[in-house]
């Protein structure tokens, strides 16, 4: 672990794509990261600024991903699949490996075998730790394997965590039915039919109905089976969960309360949000566009038992870039909060 | 700054000494609109909700 002052170098694999952009933008405004290295397939020889607009003033271009520089630490931002086959190359160039894709964010091999195709380096899994820090803060100091959490995975697990924690939701406890909306960021920047402007404009699609892989995820790190449907909405950024759950007994508002305060009131890039007066009563999207904060809130609704957890977060940083660096900084003794500060915009358009 | 308790969350809600009875505040934990009904000793109960339509 090194002390909280200390600079150290970072490389950024995949530095083209949306949640690499996002990683630059945050790695460059830390103040104990110097950049080394961006790489990219698709745009070598070529400025950050002219794949990313909001960075031109980074003195940066990128470089061939066979060429990987030597650094303390290495951010990927690949496609699934990639970081799996390089991990080892990964190793060689860097001490710590912070991976965003799905590589090693399942813990066991036979998870990978029924959602994704299989794993080609599942002697790593073992090693890797789980980057969300509310969930697996007490296992990142030391890590030198970081596996950033989903997006949509992300945004569902910050707000049923509260009520996992107090008891009122477990394996065998309760009903949950989970409905994500998401923003078209999550399709990455290569796009395709479905993601062309035309097309993608003001949809509400169903993208995903049943079976979404970050189930996954959900079952292995909060131990829930729960139904879960995706939608594709009118944002850019964004996932905001709506969880619908059925407790098994009785719960007031104050035990509510009592846990969304319990799990959240000391996390520095949480915040609750509900009720209450104002414009914004519920977790918004907008809300917290650009920044590492999740919101979460809820409603009881004792008319049929049930219990409304709402959360959003960007899905480029709380749901992933800003997650990496958030677990980076706790990995390595940095400031928690060290680049991360960005508050976010009030009024904003479509994030 | 005293504190008393938000009567919605739990949470700790900072009060300004020269409160006065009737002042709608909110909580800095979840934003309860709350309604001051006593200043010595501090006493918080929930404002009454505004006649909004709020997308019905």
């Amino acid at each position: 672990m090194t002390a909280g002052g200390e600079t150290l170098t970072a490389g950024v694999i995949g530095g083209t794509g949306f949640a690499g952009g996002e990683l630059l933008r945050l790695l460059a405004g830390h103040p104990n990261f110097d950049i080394e290295q961006a790489t990219s397939r698709s745009a070598g020889g070529k400025t950050v600024g002219s794949v990313h607009p909001n960075l031109r003033g980074l003195d940066l271009r990128f470089s061939d991903p066979e060429d990987i520089a030597s650094v303390d630490v290495l951010f990927a931002a690949t496609p699934h699949g990639v970081s799996m086959e390089q991990i080892d190359r990964y190793f060689e160039a860097a001490d710590t490996v912070v991976d965003l894709s799905a590589d090693f964010r399942l813990p066991e091999a036979a998870l990978y075998d029924e959602w994704y195709e299989g794993h080609d380096a599942p002697e790593y899994l073992d090693k890797a730790e789980y980057a969300l820090p509310e969930l697996n803060r007490e296992n990142l100091p030391g890590a030198e394997l970081i596996a950033g959490g989903g997006c949509n995975a992300t945004a569902t697990m910050l707000g049923l965590k509260p009520l996992v924690d107090a008891g009122v939701l477990g394996p065998d406890t309760g009903e949950v039915v989970v409905d994500v909306k998401v923003g078209s960021s999550e399709g990455g920047a290569g796009g395709g039919a479905a993601s062309s402007h035309p097309e993608r404009s003001g949809v509400v699609r169903p993208y995903a109905p049943i079976s979404h892989r970050h189930e996954a995820e959900i079952g292995a790190y909060l131990g829930l089976d729960v139904s879960f449907t995706v939608h594709a909405v009118e944002m850019v950024r964004g996932a905001s969960a709506t969880c619908h759950v059925f407790p098994d007994g009785p719960v007031s508002k104050g035990d509510l309360w009592g846990a969304y305060r319990g799990a959240y009131e000391e996390e520095p890039f949480m915040r609750m949000v509900s009720g209450g007066g104002g414009v914004y009563r519920y977790p918004e999207p907008k809300a917290v566009a650009g920044t590492n904060y999740g919101e979460v809130g809820f409603e009881l609704d004792a008319s049929n038992e049930r219990v409304v957890v709402f959360s959003a977060i960007d899905n480029m940083m709380k749901g992933s870039a800003g997650q990496a660096v958030h677990a980076a900084n706790v990995a390595l003794g940095f400031e928690e909060t060290a680049g991360l500060e960005f508050q976010g915009l009030h009024p904003v358009g479509s994030p | 700054m005293t504190q008393a308790e938000c009567v919605e969350c739990g949470g700790d809600v900072s009060l300004y000494d020269d409160l006065e009875v009737g002042e709608i505040i909110d909580c800095g934990t979840c934003g309860a609109e709350l309604e001051v009904i006593d200043v010595s000793p501090p006493v918080l109960d929930r404002a009454p909700e505004l006649e909004e339509d709020w997308g019905e």
